[in-house]
């Protein structure tokens, strides 16, 4: 029973679901509506489930001294502080005086976009270490990359603005570029996702797909 | 387009109270009503039902009220079109607007449950009771007052239907493909397994974890960084048993961190199995598998220092990315790590391909659990998406020709709401 | 072995540097090259003249401090261009880090000279954040306060004495347009296949530059009426409603400089190799 309770559970939902964007008829759609809603509380509850396992899984590696201890204890420590200081604040968290903004804008927010701004180091070193132009369609695919990267700057429309057709024009390149085989490529890979979204669906919602629920078959 | 809204669900008072809200629809909508009737007297000008403006005749009404039930809803609401009064026009200015009033008998009490500016002929009252019999009635108002209404149109009701009739192309291909699925699936149990061409990345993995394994240090694998809900994540999270059950056989240690925690539960299921059908559970570690954070950056932190201090030699990344894979896979790169990676997020492919040795691309990370297993059910389940593949394209082709020449009734028949 | 061969040893840090200082110096010493408005920039300003003025619009801000470069410029200009035309702005976020910055741009924007007549609750209303990301869409359907019953304030949305923009605020028939601010998942994707081809709600999408490509099939069909990619497009949207330096538009010198790098870095990767390796291949 242990597997077959969520399998069962899965399928009679999952079909249900399904049902409810053909049928609009009230049997369906209370239900599907309730489960909607219900989907909403479980994400929402999931953070609670992932904060008490952070605080669990950290604590067991401080009380084991594992490798790093010290900075699992920076981060309990800054855990418990965060939400106890936005629980004491309640809902006027966000006004701009309160200590979780101080902390939301000196902390979380720097470092949130310092993260994100070390991509475009990182894309600068791989494009000199590893975008190699080895077969013709790498030379393809190196050509539309600096058409459209310098495409989309002002520099492209100095660097070709003296040209007499607006069509060899850089940005009109790019415009070209993103219009035409970029979007039909994209709208295939789309398409080929998306059945694989559904291939893998229907294989949860029938139960063949079980892995995931335990190990022993 | 429109911009109209799908149809409300039923809202009778059991579902109100399961949205939360107050228990009486009734008096909620009564109250509703008010507010609306207030806010129109003053939005349209007019002091009282009879007061005139200096020396201005109240508008002509208008005529020829008409509703019909809004199609492919829960029964929830009424479409209402009507002959606008003569004297609606700029010229004139007599009309500023029209009421829209609903009662349950011909001779009232009478609500008002909307308005509309002048020049507007239709609305929609999404208001109903399901199954519930309704009068109408619409009259004009301006500066010189309001003209009652010339007839009254009834009885109006709105029903449920059972089917949307705008989405039988969605219905179509979504049966022929489960029909196609399930197909393959007993076609291949039955022995007719069909043939899957070699995906390289697939079959790289083996060869990483076996160098990692010639040069002693451990499989760094990562199942994206979204949550249960995202199919990338159950894609990753199956390969991640197959993965396990490689690594239990050369006795190399594996490292998983993950990012939410309902994928951390089945990621430590997945290793655990993996461990226990290679045929050596006594290797498996519980700390092999370890929950991080949800939050996407700090989780390629953590992942980032796991690469520089633990120095795996495989890196294994099979699921659903953002912004964080080309810090992942570039960091990966600078240890020297061999790295296979495997998405379906289209954005991500390109600093993937860049940067890995091997790249699954799309819906290659949703066959690779099929590929991988072997399981004949689940490499039919390929074939059926590949066969719907065939059928999309093919309506591609005949419809641009179709429409080429002008003939629309499949675009039609395909266009859903 | 030729200079440029030996270039493949070079130390990632060198690159890292030289990219850190083409950066910082236009930031610091503005160089003003010139936009020009591109026609998915140009056809989002149209999205939103043509609808009604005075009615109330749906905006949806789904990103966090990460993409504050990129996104909160289209923010801010969208908010103006709306208010602008006496639009009523009824905001939520599906982000969990997003909701602070979100309502710090909403508030900056209500902070500035010509918008200081704007009043919480009349002229716009921030409904914070919802977990659920699409269920949350799809619930939004059946009715806004159903999915928001409060604001992130607390005040309750049936309160239509603390909140007088939600009195004809009832599910998405109340709005002409969605303007998605969005940075990922969920984001103009989840919003297009659960609201727009469900609902049929018009929709714009001001989105980072990595997800642009990825919605241009969603504008080549109509299901975008507009789309702004990445800071370009934020630079040339203040450009189209005439918002002279606004932020995007000084961080072009420094986006400008740093793709001609790039650009710069492939050729030279490229000619580094084929001294060292004769050409074919490594």
């Amino acid at each position: 029973m242990k597997r077959e309770i969520p399998l069962f559970l899965t399928a009679v939902i999952g079909i249900f679901m399904i049902l409810s964007f053909f049928v609009p008829h009230q049997v369906v759609s209370v239900p599907a509506d309730f489960l909607q809603q219900s989907a909403v509380i479980l994400v929402a509850f999931g953070y609670v489930l992932g904060g008490a396992n952070a605080l669990k899984v950290n604590f067991d590696a401080v009380y084991k001294r594992e490798p790093g201890w010290i900075y699992k204890l920076v981060l309990i420590g800054s855990l418990i502080a965060t939400v106890a200081i936005g629980l004491a604040e309640g809902r006027n968290w966000q006004d701009e005086t309160t200590r979780s903004m101080w902390i939301y804008n000196n902390l979380y927010a720097p470092m949130n976009a310092t993260m994100f701004a070390l991509l475009a180091f990182f894309i600068a070193s791989a494009a000199f270490r590893a975008f190699r132009i080895r077969t013709l369609e790498a030379g393809l695919l190196a050509t539309a990359a600096l058409i459209v990267m310098l495409g989309r700057v002002p520099v492209g429309d100095y660097a070709t603005r003296w040209l007499p057709w607006k069509w060899a024009q850089l940005s009109s390149l790019q415009q070209w570029i993103m219009d035409n085989p970029q979007n039909s490529a994209k709208r295939a890979i789309l398409m080929g996702a998306a059945m694989g979204v559904m291939a893998t669906g229907l294989r949860v919602i029938l139960g063949i797909e079980r892995s995931y629920l335990s190990g022993e078959d | 387009m429109s911009g109209i809204a799908e149809r409300n669900p039923n809202r009778s008072s059991q579902e109100a109270h399961l949205a939360g809200e107050s228990n009486r629809p009734r008096s909620r909508g009564l109250i509703h009503a008010a507010a609306v009737q207030a806010v129109v007297w003053l939005a349209l000008g007019a002091a009282a039902p009879a007061s005139h403006a200096a020396g201005m005749p109240p508008p002509a009404p208008p005529s020829g009220l008409t509703w019909s039930d809004t199609p492919n809803d829960a029964g929830r609401s009424v479409e209402l079109a009507w002959k606008l009064s003569p004297d609606d026009t700029l010229a004139t200015g007599r009309v500023t607007g029209y009421l829209i009033e609903r009662s349950e008998t011909p001779a009232g009490p009478w609500t008002l449950v909307d308005s509309t500016a002048a020049g507007v002929s239709g609305r929609e009252d999404q208001s109903v009771q399901r199954d519930t019999d309704y009068f109408y009635r619409v009259t004009a108002v301006g500066p010189g007052g309001r003209t009652p209404a010339l007839s009254v149109t009834g009885p109006v009701r709105a029903v449920s239907q059972w089917i949307n009739q705008t989405r039988w192309s969605v219905l179509v291909f979504l049966v022929v493909f489960f029909g196609a699925v399930l197909f393959y699936m007993a076609s291949a149990q039955a022995g007719r397994k069909p043939f899957v061409r070699r995906i390289p990345g697939i079959d790289a993995i083996e060869e990483a974890i076996g160098r990692a394994t010639e040069m002693g240090r451990p499989v760094l694998y990562i199942p994206g960084i979204t949550d249960i809900d995202d199919m990338q994540t159950v894609a990753g999270l199956v390969i991640l048993e197959s993965v396990a059950k490689i690594t239990a056989r050369y006795e190399t240690q594996v490292t998983v961190p993950v990012s939410y925690p309902i994928p951390f539960a089945i990621a430590d299921e997945m290793v655990k199995s993996g461990y226990l059908s290679a045929g050596k559970p006594e290797l498996y570690d519980p700390r092999s598998v370890s929950f991080v954070s949800p939050e996407q950056f700090a989780f390629v932190a953590a992942i980032t220092g796991i690469m520089l201090r633990d120095r795996p030699a495989a890196h294994i990344f099979m699921g659903s990315f953002f912004a964080e894979s080309l810090l992942l896979a570039e960091t990966g790169f600078s240890t020297g790590a061999i790295q296979v990676a495997g998405t379906a997020q289209v954005a991500q492919l390109p600093f993937f391909v860049v940067a890995c040795d091997y790249t699954l691309i799309g819906e290659e990370l949703y066959a690779a659990s099929a590929y991988l297993s072997g399981e004949p059910k689940l490499v039919g389940s390929l074939k059926g998406a590949d066969l719907l593949k065939l059928i999309i394209m093919a309506v591609i082709i005949v419809g641009c020709l179709l429409e080429s020449f002008g003939i629309h009734g499949l675009t039609v028949w395909m266009n859903t709401q | 072995m030729g200079w440029l061969a030996s270039l493949q040893k070079l130390d990632r840090r060198w690159i890292f540097a030289l990219m850190g200082a083409l950066v910082m110096i236009p930031l610091l010493f503005p160089i003003g090259l010139k936009l020009t408005v591109s026609r998915p920039v140009q056809m989002f300003v149209d999205a939103i003249d043509r609808i009604p003025d005075g009615s109330t619009v749906l905006m949806s801000c789904d990103y966090d401090p990460a993409s504050r470069p990129e996104l909160v410029p289209m923010t801010q200009t969208a908010l103006r261009q709306l208010w602008d035309k006496g639009c009523k702005v009824v905001v939520t976020v599906l982000w969990p880090g997003g909701s602070g910055i979100v309502d710090q741009t909403l508030r900056g924007v209500a902070a500035e000279p010509p918008y200081r007549g704007k009043k919480y609750g009349s002229d716009w209303v921030n409904l914070g954040y919802k977990a659920g990301n699409e269920s949350v869409m799809v619930l939004m359907g059946q009715g806004i306060t159903g999915a928001f019953p409060a604001d992130y304030t607390g005040h309750s949305t049936s309160d239509y004495q603390a909140l007088p923009i939600m009195k004809n605020v009832r599910d998405y028939s109340s709005f002409p347009l969605l303007v998605n601010i969005s940075a990922g998942y969920p984001g103009t994707k989840e919003w297009v296949q659960q609201v727009n081809s469900r609902f049929h709600l018009p929709m714009v999408s001001g989105c980072t530059a990595v997800s642009t490509p990825e919605y241009y099939p969603y504008l080549q069909s109509g299901q975008l009426r507009g789309l702004l990619g990445g800071m370009a497009g934020a630079a040339e949207y203040e450009l189209a409603r005439h918002e002279h330096r606004g932020p995007a538009t000084r961080g072009m010198d420094a986006q400008s400089l740093a793709h001609v790098f790039v650009a710069f870095c492939i050729v030279l990767g490229n000619l580094a190799q084929r001294q060292r390796g004769g050409g074919g291949g490594a």
